[in-house]
């Protein structure tokens, strides 16, 4: 009964995305004088209520491990810890699919509930852009891929859930990345809603404002939080990989910091405007791109946890219906749009754009690198594109990045002079020069990692700048925002150019009692036992890591051995301190009763990912201030209409 | 202007059209030896039980075509293929078993169960053989002909309908 109700409130759902186009396209072409325009609000909103009722029903019968329904018994099991029945719920296709729906229809009930800046046209278009993407993720999920599907015969037992994702850390890594994934999607339909009325005005880029920044958090945490997982689950002591799907979120991210900073161009100066309507749609079909890449299976990655050939055909029709539509209307309009207010090169606008530009770059060439096996696939070669690609290439549009990213918050809008500036340029250029010279004669290390910290040193420094001259208590929240993720950016650069210049690496076999040296550290293996979890039993090496002579902690990595599903994980152990991490992995026994040990000994490699959050940070401090003025901004708005309106009646 | 307006769309296209030509392509999921057409490398295995004989490269260059069989007790598909080796056998093959990261015990155990169609079996510990030889799996099946030469590599379990085409191969490195 659950199950049945769930799908009817998914049909129904459907069908009001159907209303929700139609009446909004029939009010676009008619104007004021449709009927069915007074209809398009209510049924976002009525639509929102019924796809998270459907997505209730479908975590309830994780809760209580429905073994009837078909995705309950593959991918759950009665011995799962509960936290993980739930989080089965989206750990596979049909269920992450009917969570994005969830998420993408109350994203459109808030949008219909809320938003009153947009001229009624430019909203009727928009809601109506969103119907037809909340439509066709309908569709696929009816059509192919129906979370409710029953069994004929209920199962005895589940299947279990992918033991590599039996992990709290993945319990949200999907929620937020699809909320960023989502938030994109209601930024594309502003940009399409805005194309289609032709009104590309400053208050459609504040309308948008919220939801790229949201998305960007979201995207931010979810790319955090991913690569800390696989840092430590995958056991092979890396970060970022460079994988096909690790591309898939980045490029989504890239793409959203463009619109995020063109779109504050738009807001406050009234310029790029089909600028901004491009990255509108292009952060948008990034995000798809990269569900298809993951969900078709096209790409050989260590991701693939739910691929389908025959989903990646429906993904990749609606992909085209989307995004194709979507470049073809601006193929049409974007002419017809007038230009914005100019600016001169040396402005903040100037700067904005430069580092637009690189992010349009980075984007291309991860892009490039990505689709880049699919490309020679189709003539029978098969190439890897990892790390020896990206890096390089990649630097050469981020060094430039930084710089302007340095100084390009201390320019005014419209028409300055960098002489103006030129204390703070020479402070930031002193710096960098400074660190690449130290560094350069203290120790031997690459390029890449050289420039990475020269220039995370100077940008750290040069992101607080623009609170110089300023009143603390007085500085805007957006302001410090910008700050926070600008001094976070330098963070991450720090910690992933110290992680690649300075890691040691250890492989050992030893026997129990005795030792191995990374680093500064000294590892004693004290024991190897067995243990047993929920649904797992693992070895479980007793190790005392003392650093630099000090007091020893006791690091407990195991090897685990899941049986339902029937796999095996390696599980870190990680002896964090302010300058670093230990890292140690348990291996296999030789034939002589030695133990494999793998230590990593990883100075600042933690600052990789506080600076990720701090950067997402920013972005929540931004958004918080942009939504607070935004409502003051209302208040304000509806006082003067009352005003207005009473001494129209007292005259 | 106007034209570049279009060049999103038509890159668009262009990765909709290779990835709808790439989505209807069957996924090669084989990874085929190189080591085909070449000769055995320099091996020498001792025996995977008691009464049997090991296994070398040189049993191989006596003139006459076998097939090196790669398996091993614990392999699932192995067991589905057993009786498609017997028949092989029965119809004038010579079949030479590696068996992988096994044990005498286990493998006694499986040949007492599934029958033995094999004239020797060498113990592949650590599987340097089958990684010699481009071999990424298990069950794997290679015809070498009488000079020691690898001719065809069949990868995965012997079904019914392979049994013919592996005698064909042997008859063609006679």
């Amino acid at each position: 009964m659950i199950a049945e109700l769930g799908l009817a409130a998914l049909w129904l759902a459907a069908a009001l995305a159907a209303l929700q186009m139609i009446a909004g396209f029939m009010a676009v072409r008619q104007g004021a004088s449709s009927e069915l325009a007074s209809l398009i609000r209510p049924a976002a909103v009525v639509q929102g209520v019924l796809v998270t009722f459907s997505f209730a029903m479908l975590v309830w019968l994780f809760a209580i491990t429905d073994l009837s329904v078909k995705l309950v018994a593959s991918n759950s099991h009665s011995m799962k810890p509960l936290i993980f029945k739930l989080s089965g719920s989206f750990g596979n296709h049909e269920g992450s699919m009917l969570l994005w729906v969830m998420v993408m229809g109350l994203a459109g009930a808030l949008i219909a509930a809320v938003e009153k800046r947009l001229p009624e046209n430019t909203m009727n278009a928009t809601l109506a852009a969103q119907g037809v993407v909340s439509l066709g993720f309908y569709a696929f999920l009816l059509l192919s891929s129906n979370p409710f599907e029953r069994l004929p015969t209920p199962a005895a037992e589940g299947m279990g859930l992918n033991p590599l994702l039996q992990d709290i850390g993945l319990v949200f890594h999907p929620p937020t990345l699809y909320l960023g994934y989502v938030g994109l999607s209601v930024a594309f339909s502003f940009a399409v809603g805005a194309l289609l009325t032709r009104q590309v005005t400053p208050n459609f880029a504040r309308a948008m404002r919220p939801w790229v920044l949201g998305a960007w958090v979201m995207l931010t945490i979810g790319i955090t939080a991913g690569s800390y997982w696989a840092y430590y689950e995958l056991g092979w002591g890396g970060w970022w990989f460079w994988d096909p799907v690790e591309n898939a979120s980045l490029m989504p991210w890239l793409a959203a910091t463009a619109l995020l900073h063109s779109a504050s161009v738009l807001a406050s100066r009234d310029a790029l405007r089909t600028w901004t309507i491009m990255l509108g749609v292009v952060a948008f079909s990034m995000s798809m791109v990269g569900t298809f890449l993951v969900r078709s299976g096209i790409l050989t990655s260590v991701h693939a946890f739910a691929v389908d050939p025959e989903r990646g055909t429906f993904i990749l029709v609606l992909l085209g219906i989307f995004i194709g539509g979507a470049l073809l209307l601006f193929a049409l309009r974007a002419n017809t749009i007038r230009e914005g207010e100019r600016f001169a090169l040396a402005s903040r606008e100037g700067a904005l754009v430069f580092n637009n530009v690189m992010l349009s770059a980075i984007l291309a060439i991860v892009l490039l690198g990505t689709l880049y096996p699919l490309l020679t696939e189709a003539f029978d070669v098969r190439v890897s594109v990892g790390p020896p690609y990206f890096n390089p290439v990649g630097a050469i549009f981020t060094i430039p990045m930084f710089a302007v990213m340095a100084v390009g918050p201390l320019l005014r809008w419209r028409q300055d002079r960098i002489d103006r500036i030129g204390k703070e340029v020479a402070l930031f250029a002193a710096l960098v020069l400074a660190a690449l010279v130290l560094v350069s004669l203290l120790s031997e290390i690459a390029i890449l990692p050289l420039l990475g910290l020269a220039f995370g040193l100077g940008l750290a420094v040069a992101s607080l700048m623009p609170l110089r001259r300023r009143k603390l208590s007085r500085t805007p929240l957006s302001t410090w925002g910008m700050i926070v993720a600008h001094f976070g950016v330098a963070v991450a650069l720090l910690g992933m150019a110290s992680e690649s210049a300075f890691t040691e690496e250890r492989l050992a076999a030893v026997e129990e009692g005795g030792s191995a040296t990374v680093g500064p550290w000294t590892v004693v293996l004290q024991g190897v036992e067995p243990v047993a979890g929920p649904n797992w039993t693992a070895i479980e090496g007793r190790l005392a890591a003392s650093y630099g002579g000090g007091e020893a902690r006791v690091l407990t990595p195991q090897s685990r051995n899941f049986w339902a599903p029937l796999q095996q994980t390696t599980e870190s152990a990680l002896s964090t301190r302010w300058n670093g991490q230990l890292y140690a992995v348990v291996g296999d026994r030789a034939a002589d009763g030695r133990w494999q040990l793998r230590l990593w000994w990883k100075p600042f490699v933690t600052l990789i990912w506080y600076g990720g959050l701090l950067i997402a940070l920013g972005g929540v401090l931004a958004l918080v201030g942009r939504v607070h003025s935004d409502l003051r901004h209302r208040r304000l708005a509806s006082r003067i209409a009352e005003r207005r309106a009473d001494r129209e009646a007292v005259a | 202007m106007s034209w570049r307006l279009w060049v999103p769309l038509f890159a668009f296209a262009l990765f909709v059209g290779l990835a709808a030509y790439q989505l209807t392509q069957p996924k090669d999921e084989f990874v085929q030896s190189r080591m085909v057409g070449e000769e055995l490398p320099y091996f020498e295995l001792p025996p995977a039980m008691d009464g049997v004989e090991g296994v070398s490269n040189a049993s191989f260059a006596d003139g006459q075509p076998r097939l090196l069989n790669i398996w091993a007790s614990w392999c699932l598909p192995c067991i589905a293929e057993a009786p498609h080796l017997e028949s092989l056998k029965e119809q004038g093959a010579e079949i030479v078993g590696v068996a992988i990261r096994d044990r005498p015990e286990d493998v006694a155990r499986f040949l007492a169960q599934h029958g033995n169609p094999y004239s020797r079996i060498g113990r592949d510990d650590l599987s340097e053989v089958q990684l010699a030889i481009g071999s990424s799996g298990v069950p794997e099946t290679f015809v070498i002909d009488g000079s020691g030469v690898i001719r065809h590599q069949h990868i995965g379990d012997i079904r019914a309908d392979d049994v013919p085409r592996l005698l064909a191969e042997l008859e063609k490195a006679r």
